[in-house]
């Protein structure tokens, strides 16, 4: 009698496990049908910029805005962390090691006179949008309208603009920070019906028709034949901390032997108490 | 007794059942993020560029030089006290960098899926092992980490989970280390957050280091890889030798203010010698700009200044490196561009 109670109670507990197991299951295969299932408070500190519900499948694309599946807007500090040296002060010149350049970039370089560019009124030549980015620098982020980005730079007192949807670029004369294309990269597969916007994903931009500038403070050039492509991540820390690593790659035939790149990394800061905004230094 | 049996049971059962649902919460998350197509294969061979972070990664940083490091007093003190001839004792030869070494060091990366043969879940990740790096095994199969009593490893010990379509990584149980081949250490009590994230042919690998013994701050630190099946990544068995003749017990080292090398970095750029003792506040923008309000960079170029990406240049401003100059004949190609990095001769 005894053994058949065991046995019993062995039973039971056994039935018990495969239920909270089926019901585990069957739950997250629930959850596993909606949203992507990240932990709760990752999701929470991807928070969409815009709130626009649907936009994939019936009615006209998203805006830049509504579509956005993470919230780049706010300040953000440049910390530097690396390259201190080329990146915190100006190197000496002919100081061009880790960029992949050739001989007339070389050339080129080897003859920057800082002084004559200030007095030319180029003193800005190293905050065009590749060198720019690499500065010490805070940055504010921030929507100009539904489909324009807005990023500013207190390093050189600088403002790029990003360009959603089906912008064209006005042409003209070369600026110092281009024409920037935007669009949001999410991965998710083409649904139908009313699915909210994805909850992850990562803005590219891809920015040409750029005066030529330093893509090192030091006179290292890159030519109005350069393109830039930027990703930009937003990670979060299970601080809560947030970072912005923004993957650069700056094609140029005129000067680069291959494509640089490299990976710049900003931290959000609570407010813009620390914006400050300074002259195009050319020394 | 018969109830504290039955109680032991129930709990052991519960246990089961607890790490049945990890690793069913695992498996449906992988399957979730599929559905979503936001899990990526980051399988495959990528190359290191070293098109940033050079000195450090390529020729090693020099002596005295924590630029950018949040890094406090007692890190500095250790790292004025080594001797880097300290590695080529035979005991030491074949301690590996820690896994912090992905963005840190120069080497290629391999990344390998184990899947689970029945439901084809991917179970674990596994960055290779290359020249002095530890292999990094990374868990996706919801398995928590060990006690913090269980042994650190140079790999650590590191679990990820998708976060749309970049991949996180936390690593504990760590040895302790070194970040900076100039002796900057990292301790075992230090964890580690990795960011995989790929975009088309890249992956940035994006690193923050948090340690409370040696850093002010957690350290961030990204590298970007570029997919290139051509590119080696070379495991090097390691066979400690006897490489300089040591009395027993010697161990090469400075004691504390007796390292003669120190100033010569800051000298070098005419950097204040205490931007070159590193620290979180010199990390900001507002140091730089009051720094560069009495900087003066030295008149021209004097270490590195051929240029170039690879891992062996010249270090010096002599020979045909300038734009006038012939190419020397084992010169890189134009520009010092190289097709990916190549392991280095040995340990440095």
């Amino acid at each position: 009698m005894q053994t058949l109670g065991r046995i019993l109670r062995a039973g039971a507990t056994l039935a018990a496990m495969l239920a909270m197991t089926a019901l585990t299951f069957s739950t997250l295969a629930a959850q596993g049908r909606g949203a992507a299932p990240a932990a709760p408070a990752a999701a929470a500190g991807q928070a969409r910029a815009g709130g626009a519900p649907g936009g994939r499948g019936d009615g006209p694309p998203p805006t830049g805005k509504a579509g956005a599946p993470v919230d780049l807007t706010g300040n953000w500090v440049s910390v530097i962390t690396e390259d201190w040296r080329w990146r915190m002060v100006t190197p000496p010149k002919g100081d061009y090691a880790s960029l992949p350049i050739n001989m007339d970039a070389k050339k080129a370089a080897d003859a920057w006179d800082p002084a004559k560019d200030e007095a030319a009124g180029e003193a800005c030549k190293g905050y065009g949008a590749p060198g720019l980015m690499r500065q010490p620098t805070r940055l504010r982020v921030s929507w100009q309208d539904d489909n324009t980005m807005k990023m500013e730079a207190d390093a050189g007192t600088q403002t790029r603009l990003f360009h959603f949807g089906e912008w064209k670029a006005p042409g003209g004369s070369p600026t110092l920070q281009g024409d920037t294309t935007a669009s949001w990269e999410t991965g998710a597969r083409g649904r139908g019906g009313n699915q909210p916007p994805p909850m992850f994903g990562n803005l590219k931009t891809v920015t040409k028709n750029l005066k030529p500038g330093y893509l090192r403070k030091n006179g290292v050039p890159y030519s109005d034949k350069a393109t830039l492509t930027e990703y930009w991540d937003l990670l979060r820390q299970p601080t809560g901390e947030q970072w912005l690593v923004i993957t650069t790659v700056l094609e140029d035939p005129t000067y680069l032997a291959r494509t640089w790149i490299t990976s710049l990394n900003f931290k959000k800061e609570a407010n813009g108490s620390k914006w400050d905004p300074s002259p195009c230094v050319a020394k | 007794m018969l109830k504290m049996t039955r109680t032991a049971v129930t709990i052991a059962a519960f246990a089961c059942t607890l790490a049945g649902t990890s690793h069913a919460w695992a498996q449906a998350q992988q399957a979730a993020a599929a559905l979503q197509g936001t899990a990526i294969d980051l399988s495959g061979t990528w190359a290191n560029r070293l098109h940033e972070d050079w000195i450090e990664r390529a020729p090693g940083p020099h002596i005295g030089d924590y630029t950018g490091l949040p890094i406090n007093d007692e890190a500095r003190a250790v790292a004025d006290a080594y001797q880097v001839s300290m590695q080529n004792m035979p005991e030491r030869q074949c301690i590996l960098y820690t896994s912090q070494y992905i963005v840190m060091g120069p080497q290629n990366l391999r990344i390998q899926q184990e899947l689970d043969p029945i439901s084809g879940a991917v179970v674990a990740f596994h960055m290779s092992g290359t020249v002095d790096r530890a292999p990094h095994d990374i868990w996706m199969d919801g398995r928590p980490h060990p006690s913090p009593n269980a042994p650190h490893t140079a790999g650590g010990f590191s679990t990820g989970t998708w976060e749309g379509r970049v991949l996180t990584v936390t690593t504990t149980h760590l040895k302790t280390g070194l970040v900076w081949r100039n002796g900057v250490p990292h301790s075992d009590q230090a964890t580690m957050v990795e960011h995989y994230a790929r975009h088309d042919n890249l992956l940035t690998v994006t690193m923050i280091l948090t340690d409370p013994v040696y850093w002010e701050e957690p350290f961030i630190r990204s590298a970007t890889f570029e997919i290139d099946p051509t590119t080696r990544v070379l495991p090097e068995p390691c066979e400690p030798q006897v490489e300089i003749p040591r009395s027993p017990g010697e161990v090469p080292h400075y004691l504390p203010g007796a390292n003669p090398y120190l100033a010569e970095f800051p000298k070098l750029f005419n950097l204040p010698a205490e931007a070159a003792r590193g620290g979180a506040k010199t990390t900001y923008p507002e140091y730089g700009k009051a720094l560069r309000s009495t900087y003066k960079s030295p008149d021209r170029c004097t270490v590195y200044c051929c240029g170039g990406t690879t891992l062996t240049v010249m270090n010096n401003n002599q020979g045909a490196c300038r734009t006038d100059d012939p190419p020397p004949a084992n010169a890189a190609p134009a520009g010092g561009a190289a097709p990916a990095a190549t392991p280095p001769a040995r340990r440095e």
